[in-house]
């Protein structure tokens, strides 16, 4: 990693200066994603406009903004989610421990290994809650044995706080769960493949207001051992759980920094309209 | 006047009802001071109104009339003195006055037996007597109902409420008329099959191994209507090889045009297979028989399978697993593409890739679905007859050679209705009751199918 990172400094300190002006770069921690004029397009029209912003492994990053802002498309970026869409097009760098994600010698699936995704939707697979977690580390090879397997799926569970809840009926189907404990799955089956990075779409925004508070202490306590983007619609949110905070707005970012200067202080004006609420 | 030009005569009248109803409505509106408080309905309803009062009961009659005349007419022909030299036993009463109806209606020229022409005038006396009476009777209805209707005719008259409610019982109608022919068909059958069933055990039928239908019973009382040959050779070619050939074909190309095709060859490859499920099963018959069949007979000569024959339960199986593919697909192809798209992100986000994607997660959420389009394929095989007839032979041979000659259930049916029969020996009979059994497995199976598609819909909704 030490490597990858001094080969990249040049580069990256070319970047550093023409950001400083902006305010997109983060002070402390080390960038684990750093993306730099990102552009998106579907079609001939532009979702994303020159887009850079930094990743911190210690903290937790919201983006934040109004509907249709691109604040997903560009999460989705992240681990090349857009691929799945023909007619989107990504140009621009979005780099992972300096490596390219979007060069020819990524392979897309050992990236989505380590930037894993939480999606808006809790989806699980209709499978057995054991075979939900076990379907990354099958799909990787992670286990050699059975016995190396329940070890991560209980790792898992746990670390997504549900072992408690379903260790006595791990081969009920995962769909019989909850909306909350869905959603707790599908963080438990992103971080079975144990990935560096985990994004998550609006994931509280089909669920109620106690399973929204339990992923919330989630996405604390994985703080730290992943670095986490979460998409939000719900400013009290990303207050509540971010550290860094990125404010979108069509399509472009208007504003990085610290949550709580966002969210008390902000330098843009277009910022302090949407944080008070004047539009969006 | 035949009930045809009547019937024609009646429309008319109701034509010119619909005018004068339309017409009395319109100076009822034009007198009328506000356009609003005028007129409940627009004219046009008023029209259909008087129109309908007009011809519906005059037609009801017509239909009562027709059901009703032939036995007065009959009644009528026997009173007449010419009835009086008619032979006392009903078989041959009744065969003479069929006779002497036929030559009246004009449906026959000449009689066999003297005494039908006889009876041939007083039974045309009767039946234009009868006629004229319907006749008359059913104008007078359209006048009576249809000045009636025009009479009712008033500003606040609800005419648009009622030609609504019209409507909805036409529609009604329509609906019940294919479930009602269905019945009808189930309910001849079970007659039939009854009939058939007091000639020959049951269980000798469903569970006797010897198909070779007689119209009387062999030395040891044997009958040869064990139609358990039939219904191996059914499922042997329409369930077993059909669906061998059919299942990985048909899901292999629903994937490829679900998941990897791109938008331009799907968009002309689907259609292209759907057209497919449209050619007559008797073009597939030609080739199954002409080409397909010799050709593995070749084969299984060549390999050296003994009792290979040219009308082979492969030929036929594979042809039809063939015609089934487009079905199979796409039913597939819908299942496939009614599983949620959030499942194959969740996979792909996993890092998995396109085809493990398929394999682990879209086939297994799709399968019920697939499980329902395939029980509907093999109801659809096992009912299709064209194929067989001209394909897999008619020896009833219980056999799991593929190369050797098997018969199926429609096929025999076929054999045994074709040609000169006499609709009340077994061997006709035993048609129905195979009938029977083909309709209520195919019953059971689409009951099963559609169930179980349901099921898997609303899992996902």
């Amino acid at each position: 990693m030490n490597d990858d990172q001094k080969m990249q400094e040049p580069s990256e300190s070319v970047n550093m200066t023409d950001l400083a002006t902006t305010g997109m770069t983060s002070d402390g921690g080390t960038p684990k994603m750093t993306a730099r004029h990102v552009d998106v397009f579907y079609g001939d029209k532009q979702a994303i406009n020159d887009v850079s912003i930094d990743v911190n492994m210690d903290s937790v990053t919201a983006f934040i903004g109004p509907s249709g802002c691109g604040k997903s498309t560009f999460l989705r970026c992240m681990n090349r989610m857009n691929d799945t869409i023909p007619i989107a097009r990504v140009t621009g760098d979005i780099m992972l421990e300096g490596e390219d994600i979007y060069s020819s010698q990524m392979d897309v699936v050992q990236l989505r290994a380590r930037v894993g995704m939480v999606f808006q939707k809790p989806n699980p697979f209709p499978k057995s809650i054991y075979d939900n977690i076990a379907y990354g580390p099958r799909i990787h090879g992670l286990a050699t044995g059975k016995e190396e397997l329940d070890n991560i799926v209980e790792s898992s569970l746990q670390r997504a706080g549900l072992w408690g809840e379903v260790k006595d009926r791990l081969s009920d189907s995962g769909t019989a769960l909850s909306g909350g404990q869905q959603q707790r799955l599908c963080i438990a089956r992103a971080i079975a493949v144990d990935p560096e990075v985990i994004l998550m779409d609006e994931p509280c925004s089909a669920l109620d207001p106690i399973a929204t508070a339990k992923i919330e202490e989630l996405i604390h306590e994985l703080r730290g051992k992943y670095a986490i983007v979460i998409v939000t619609h719900n400013m009290q949110q990303a207050a509540r759980v971010s550290q860094k905070t990125a404010f979108f707005h069509l399509g472009t970012l208007v504003e990085y920094g610290e949550t709580t200067d966002i969210f008390t202080n902000p330098r843009e004006e277009k910022t302090r309209d949407y944080i008070t609420g004047r539009y969006g | 006047m035949t009930s045809a030009t009547l019937l024609f005569l009646i429309i008319g009248l109701g034509l010119f009802a619909w005018f004068f109803g339309r017409l009395k409505a319109s100076g009822l509106k034009a007198s009328g001071k506000s356009s609003r408080s005028a007129l409940h309905s627009l004219p046009n309803y008023h029209g259909w109104y008087v129109a309908l009062w007009a011809i519906v009961p005059a037609a009801i009659f017509m239909a009562v009339w027709s059901f009703v005349s032939p036995a007065l007419i009959t009644d009528a022909a026997l009173a007449s003195p010419a009835s009086a030299g008619l032979p006392q036993g009903a078989f041959a009463r009744a065969a003479i006055l069929s006779e002497a109806r036929a030559i009246a209606y004009g449906n026959q020229v000449n009689a066999f037996n003297p005494l039908s022409q006889s009876m041939v005038e007083p039974y045309r006396d009767a039946i234009s007597y009868y006629q004229m009476i319907g006749a008359v009777a059913a104008l007078l209805m359209v006048f009576a109902c249809g000045v009636y209707a025009w009479l009712q005719i008033k500003p606040d008259l609800r005419a648009r409420t009622k030609i609504e409610r019209v409507t909805m019982l036409i529609l009604l109608l329509a609906s019940l008329i294919a479930i009602v022919t269905t019945v009808g068909i189930f309910l001849s059958l079970v007659f039939e099959t009854a009939r058939f069933f007091s000639m020959v055990s049951p269980i000798d039928f469903l569970f006797g191994t010897e198909w070779n239908p007689r119209a009387v019973a062999g030395p040891r009382g044997e009958t040869g209507f064990g139609a358990i040959p039939l219904f191996w050779g059914t499922v042997f070619i329409g369930a077993i090889i059909a669906m061998i050939v059919a299942i990985p074909l048909g899901l292999m190309s629903a994937i490829y045009l679900t998941q990897y095709a791109p938008a331009k060859l799907r968009a002309w490859m689907k259609p292209i297979l759907e057209v497919l499920a449209g050619v007559p099963t008797v073009v597939y018959g030609y080739f199954a028989a002409l080409t397909v069949a010799p050709a593995l007979r070749d084969f299984a000569v060549s390999i050296g399978i003994s009792g290979a024959s040219s009308e082979s339960a492969l030929a036929a199986g594979v042809v039809m697993g063939i015609m089934i593919i487009p079905f199979v697909s796409s039913m597939a192809d819908d299942s496939i593409a009614a599983v949620p798209s959030a499942m194959r992100d969740g996979s792909l986000a996993m890092g998995a890739t396109h085809s493990e994607t398929i394999k682990k997660v879209l086939i297994p959420a799709a399968l019920p679905g697939v499980v329902g389009g395939v029980l509907l394929a093999v109801s659809r095989a096992i009912g299709e007859t064209m194929i067989v007839v001209m394909a897999a032979g008619l020896a009833a041979n219980m056999t799991v050679n593929p190369f050797s000659s098997v018969t199926t259930v429609t096929t025999q049916i076929v054999q045994l209705l074709t040609g000169d029969q006499e609709f009340d020996s077994p061997k006709t009979l035993a048609a129905f009751a195979l009938g029977l059994v083909l309709f209520i497995v195919t019953l059971l199976l689409n009951l099963i199918a559609l169930r179980v598609v349901k099921k898997y819909r609303e899992a996902y909704e």
